[in-house]
């Protein structure tokens, strides 16, 4: 074999390994570094909603108090998952921009907020960025998700999952799959990527309010905290 | 070009070590803070809400 051709070809197998290197790096990123990023975030969110909690701000009062609005970017709520078992909570942050997600699972501008009547619409990543979502596939119907708000324990029941395309945008609906139709139920939709490791189609988990306590009442029995 | 950094390399076999380690370190860095951030976006990895346009996030 002359020297060109051997020079050629350990070059060739240089290029390729160091390729195969960089390719494995990026899982590395994705699966690992990405999630550092997201739990640095969350300490941040997590230390703002609390401080904010703790403001003594004019609670809304009523029997149906409307809960706050927050910027984009900010917490707004914490997400318990009491059916999954070792859930750790996640702050839901107002916005699904690509930064937002991020940061955690994000609730759709527009959507109505935690507790009101309407359609409650939160995204989050499952493989990537700490993965909030990642077990979501295991939810089934009558399991327990619970959001934390200022003043509310709201407790959801989850009604059923399904699997949509990716321009599904109905789900988000206040009355989901009606266009304009005016809500009277008070709902939670949790959308991530499926299947994991794609963004071929959507999972979509849907809730229904099944009980709302006051903060000052204590955590739902089902939250383990 | 391993073998020519390898050669081009100061310090006899420690340095040689070290500076290595060093350029790997670098090389790490740089795609974990320039290359796969950019990279990312144009992946659909992060895809995970609905929408009419496909959109990341």
């Amino acid at each position: 074999m002359s020297d060109a051709v051997r020079t050629a070809l350990r070059g060739l197998g240089q290029t390729l390994m160091t390729l195969g290197v960089i390719v494995l790096l990026f899982c590395v990123y994705e699966l690992k570094v990405t999630g550092l990023v997201t739990a640095r975030e969350q300490d941040r969110l997590g230390d703002d909603l609390r401080a904010s909690w703790a403001d003594p701000a004019p609670r809304p009062t009523g029997a149906d108090p409307v809960p706050v609005s927050s910027d984009i970017g900010e917490g707004i709520a914490v997400l318990h998952v009491p059916a999954l078992a070792d859930y750790d909570p996640w702050v839901v942050v107002e916005g699904t921009s690509v930064a937002d997600l991020k940061a955690g699972p994000g609730h759709i501008p527009g959507t109505a907020l935690p507790g009101e009547v309407g359609n409650v619409v939160l995204s989050g990543h499952r493989t990537t960025y700490g993965a909030p979502f990642e077990r979501f596939g295991d939810l089934q119907p009558g399991g327990l998700v619970v959001l934390e708000t200022r003043d509310r324990w709201l407790t959801y029941t989850i009604t059923g999952s399904q699997i949509v395309a990716p321009t599904a945008i109905e789900v988000t609906y206040p009355v989901p799959g009606e266009q304009g139709a005016v809500p009277t139920e008070r709902l939670l939709t949790l959308t991530t990527c499926h299947p994991k490791y794609s963004a071929r189609q959507r999972l979509i988990v849907s809730a229904t309010l099944t009980e709302d306590r006051d903060k000052a009442d204590g955590p739902p029995a089902e939250l383990e905290l | 070009m391993y073998s020519w950094i390898w050669r081009t390399l100061p310090g006899g076999l420690p340095g040689k070590l070290l500076g290595s380690l060093v350029l790997v370190v670098l090389a790490v860095l740089l795609l974990f803070t320039v290359a796969f951030p950019a990279l990312e976006p144009l992946l659909p990895f992060s895809d995970v809400t609905v929408d009419q346009a496909p959109t990341s996030g």
